[in-house]
């Protein structure tokens, strides 16, 4: 009897186990993401991603090219979206650190200094510095293994098929990003990105081709006013020009056609205007206000004095050369405008500017002889050779924040060991006051259009052949105006371009921030899915990070 | 720029959220078996948790159960919109109970038990996406209980137990959204105390009008778990003033462990016997969750719990002499309101299969087995009240699958 139980009861327990199995099958979603049943490729093929392109495409930012921006360049978050429909590795020529900057065989390149972080204090936030910390990469040290991501911080359109761009011979002529990755000392760009055979590309070059010329103030030449010959040979450019729209469009159909010669598709990406970024607009060119306590009760001596100088430049035939400060509304920076000839090479104009250097003493109650305010003329007047008022159609670039609020020390200690009282002289060289910004750190209207020509005929360019070649093309321009002007809304957030805040651009005003290059890739990612019907979903920029806090700093 | 201070500290409200939707009604492997119904069945000496009056019914003098459970859950988390996805990698919960009860006299019973009715750990993948609500929580409170029992009428049992809850928690999240010192490193909150005491108490009724046909109520009072002595920890912030600074600081806040009445019928016929409970947990209570960290800074978070119901059948067979068999079946509805859907508490209403069984080495010695298979249904929920510092709120969305395994073990003893 007694074994007869037992018998049942192991039967029992035997069924008790079934069930206890049965039930611990997989704990899985109807639709399961990660077992790839929700989104599609539509008619592209994602396998192998390329891209292609300068530092955007790098994921420079901060002025440097480090480990966390690498990590959320606009094409590995791509990437990461692509793998949900089978896209493989993304490798990139990632650097050592999160320091930024870079080394050749232990020396550090000039130029390439530690990315900038946002110094604070009580208060708040000051400005941004150079995080502290010694760099690391060194661009002797070639990066070896397979690559997905092609972009070359600082690369204009005609680098990228310029065989030795990256030869460490040719420094500091050479690019030392490319170095740091070229297959061999005179490959090129674009033959290294269209050997890596990817079934999917990004192409976006062409931003520094105006760019240099734009944040320089417009000190290159406009390589693009005529089609002479000179023009026509990038190898004979400076840094700073424009490049002429016609080489643009060459190379650029030439790498059109190489990377799409295996089939591959793939999206081209337009050039953004550089009023959409923080460098031209974070300083106002009408930047004096009478509400400033620096500077509103100082108004009435300035426009006295200029009001003199102004005199003297209607008698020399220059009315719009005048400058005055209102008491109501903020008035222009006073700049220094290339453009203009430079009245200082003419004696009369010195010679005018003795009497109202006499008037401006005597207001401040300094007895000064003739001779003495002759030396001063000679000294200022350089100074106000080449002036006008900023309008506000000038852009001012941001390296001119640094300046405003201060003197130029120069011409300050010249005109105190000269005689001159230390507040006189003060109120003679306030930087965009009375002493002139530079003509670099203006963009005047001039300057703007050249900038636009070309960048509207390198548009038209990409626009075309992305058409000819059934190619998506993306609208990063029209993109970042809507960040630019009025921002764009996500979840959790307002993302917008304005300086540091804004989350959209990182800390030297031109590159994105991780939450920027977030918006970028989603932007791509909806241009791609209209044009090849993929179904990619685009990623959360809040999860993204903007600018980095730190005090962390340089000595 | 304080606000940011006051915000990360605020978000550690979270910490505690996930005790609501995860009651865990482990206390005892014959109960579970047979849909963890109780408040009318004096099988054991398990009856001290499930109604203290069922004590004194127990048949021999000295009872003693013993047991306890692997809790092997997991959630899987999903957000079509932007394609990510995480698994939690929990360790294994081990609640456990141990009951002893012995007879005075024929209408006279005291008894103690020890058991673990919170508990949970939720592991997310380090910095996954939903990482600035939890990383990582393991909450566990373990009650000791003091009981008394006594037969009023023929009919009428009445229990009373003292109640003593030691409560610990370990909580971790990342600051923000996108914090980073300046290596990448995600900025993270961590908060950490125990030996938390809270006392309550708990009183039950079993009317027994015929001999197979009992009726049980019993309700459980609300503890308030106030930890005062616990640590929080900042790291991997930047070194800037415009964040809160690395290191530890205090905190004090309070939990409301809720008050919860059952209401049971058990009716035994020749080797069977069937059972309902109804059970409410007056999580309505938990409002709002109160931190105030040592530097004086205060948050308080809605939580908005609803009270909570759940329906409990369960049937037992004595297949032979030695054999007993259960099953049953459950619905637990949650207390987390739509909108406050967090990923520390990703328990949405679930439904409970059980089954086990016991068998008898002799009158006074059996082994008792349990099987819970805990299943909850994919939802699409969000919780709706973080934002970054000086920020919009930012919904965190997403789809959950949740499951939970619980297979137990125990003996029990008599003499």
């Amino acid at each position: 009897m007694k074994k007869i139980n037992m018998k049942n009861s192991i039967k029992y327990i035997a069924l008790f186990a079934a069930a206890a199995v049965l039930v611990s099958c997989e704990n899985e979603f109807d639709e399961s993401i990660e077992d790839g049943g929700v989104y599609s490729a539509g008619e592209a093929d994602f396998t192998k991603f390329v891209s292609v392109g300068n530092s955007l495409t790098s994921g420079f930012a901060d002025n440097a090219l480090y480990l966390e921006g690498q990590q959320n360049s606009f094409p590995n978050i791509m990437a990461q979206q692509f793998e949900l429909v089978g896209g493989g590795e993304f490798n990139q020529p990632l650097v050592n650190d999160n320091i930024g900057g870079l080394l050749f065989n232990g020396t550090q390149l000039p130029g390439f200094n530690t990315r900038l972080v946002l110094t604070g204090n009580a208060m708040g936030p000051v400005g941004p510095a150079n995080i502290s910390g010694t760099p690391s990469t060194d661009i002797a040290n070639v990066f070896s293994g397979p690559l997905n991501n092609f972009g070359v911080p600082g690369a204009k359109s005609f680098h990228l098929g310029a065989a030795g761009y990256g030869n460490p011979a040719a420094l500091p002529n050479a690019n030392p990003f490319y170095v740091r990755f070229a297959s061999t000392p005179n490959a090129t760009v674009i033959g290294d990105a269209v050997a890596a055979n990817g079934t999917f590309f990004t192409l976006w070059i062409g931003n520094n081709d105006i760019l240099s010329y734009a944040t320089s103030g417009g000190s290159g030449v406009d390589r693009n006013a005529s089609n002479a010959a000179v023009n026509l040979i990038p190898a004979g450019y400076g840094s700073n020009d424009i490049t002429n729209a016609n080489v643009f469009a060459s190379v650029y159909s030439d790498y059109v056609t190489a990377l799409t010669a295996n089939g591959a598709k793939g999206a081209l990406i337009n050039i953004p205007d550089v009023t959409s970024i923080p460098f031209f607009t974070t300083v106002p060119s009408l930047a004096l206000s009478p509400l400033d306590p620096n500077f509103g009760p100082q108004i009435p001596l300035l426009n006295q004095f200029y009001g003199g100088l102004n005199s003297i430049f209607v008698a020399f035939g220059q009315p719009n050369r005048q400058v005055q400060f209102s008491t109501t509304a903020a008035s222009g920076l006073v700049v220094r405008d290339n453009d203009l000839a430079d009245l200082s090479m003419n004696q009369a104009f010195v010679n005018a500017l003795i009497p109202l250097i006499q008037g401006v003493a005597m207001q401040a109650n300094v007895p000064i002889s003739p001779a003495q305010a002759a030396g001063l003329a000679q000294i200022l007047a350089p100074q106000f050779g080449q002036i006008r008022q900023a309008t506000a159609n000038d852009l001012i670039t941001f390296p001119a924040a640094s300046l405003l609020g201060g003197n130029n020390q120069a011409i300050f200690s010249t005109l105190t060991s000269a005689g001159l009282p230390v507040e006189l002289a003060g109120a003679l060289t306030a930087n965009g006051v009375t002493f002139p910004l530079g003509d670099n750190f203006n963009l005047d209207e001039d300057e703007q259009a050249s900038v636009t020509a070309a960048q509207t005929s390198y548009n038209a360019t990409i626009a075309s052949l992305a058409a000819a070649n059934g190619l998506a093309l993306v609208d990063a321009r029209s993109a970042l105006q809507q960040v630019a002007q009025g921002g764009v809304a996500f979840n959790g957030g307002f993302l917008t371009s304005t300086y540091a805040s804004g989350g959209a651009f990182s800390l030297d005003g031109v590159h994105p921030t991780p939450r920027g290059y977030a918006f970028t890739a989603n932007f791509i990612i909806d241009t791609i899915n209209t044009t090849y019907g993929s179904t990619l979903p685009k990623v959360n920029i809040g999860q993204y990070k903007t600018v980095q806090p730190s005090n962390s700093v340089g000595q | 720029m304080n606000k940011l201070k006051v915000f990360a500290l605020l978000c550690l409200a979270s910490a505690f959220a996930y005790a609501g939707g995860y009651r865990v009604s482990t206390q005892s492997n014959k109960q579970l078996a047979m849909g963890h119904t109780g408040v009318a069945v004096v099988n054991s000496a398990d009856v001290l948790f499930f109604n203290p009056a069922g004590l004194v019914h127990l048949e021999n003098k000295l009872n003693v159960s013993v047991g306890g459970f692997g809790v092997f859950s997991d959630v899987q988390y999903q957000n079509t919109d932007t394609g990510a996805f995480a698994a939690t990698d929990s360790p294994v919960g081990t609640p456990f109970y141990a009951y002893v009860s012995y007879a005075l006299s024929d209408s006279f019973a005291v008894g103690l038990g020890i058991y673990t009715p919170y508990g949970s750990n939720v592991t997310w993948p380090t910095d996954w996406e939903g990482s600035h609500l939890v990383n990582e929580i393991e909450l566990q409170a373990i009650f000791i209980q003091p009981t008394i029992s006594y037969q009023l009428f023929e009919n009428v049992s009445l229990g009373v137990g003292a109640m003593i809850a030691i409560g610990s928690v370990d909580f971790n999240r990342n600051a923000s959204r996108s914090l980073t010192d300046e290596q990448g490193n995600r900025s993270n909150v961590a908060i950490s105390d125990s030996g938390v005491v809270g006392i309550g108490w708990n009183a039950g009724i079993m009317f027994t009008p015929t001999d197979n046909l009992s009726i049980g109520f019993n309700y459980r009072s609300l503890i308030d778990i106030e930890s005062e002595d616990g640590e929080a920890t900042f790291s991997n912030f930047p070194n800037s003033p415009l964040v809160p600074a690395n290191g530890t600081q205090g905190f004090t806040a309070t939990l409301p462990l809720p008050a919860e009445a059952t209401l049971g019928v058990a009716y035994s016929c020749d080797k069977w016997l069937f059972a309902f409970d109804y059970n409410r947990a007056f999580w309505s209570e938990y409002e709002n969750l109160d931190i105030v960290f040592e530097n004086g800074s205060e948050s308080i978070n809605p939580r908005n719990y609803k009270d909570a119901s759940s329906y409990r059948l369960g049937v037992q067979y004595m297949a032979t002499d030695a054999l007993t068999l259960r099953g049953g079946w459950y619905f637990d509805e949650s207390p987390v309101q739509s909108g406050f859907f967090a990923p520390e508490t990703p328990r949405n209403d679930s439904v409970g299969y059980t089954a086990g069984l016991s068998y008898s080495f002799s009158p006074s010695f059996s082994i008792d087995a349990s099987f819970l298979y805990l299943r909850f249904k994919e939802i699409t929920e969000s919780y709706d009240f973080y934002a970054d510092p000086g920020e919009q709120p930012a919904p965190f969305r997403g789809t959950y699958k949740s499951r939970a395994l619980i297979p137990g073990i125990g003996i029990t003893y008599s003499m």
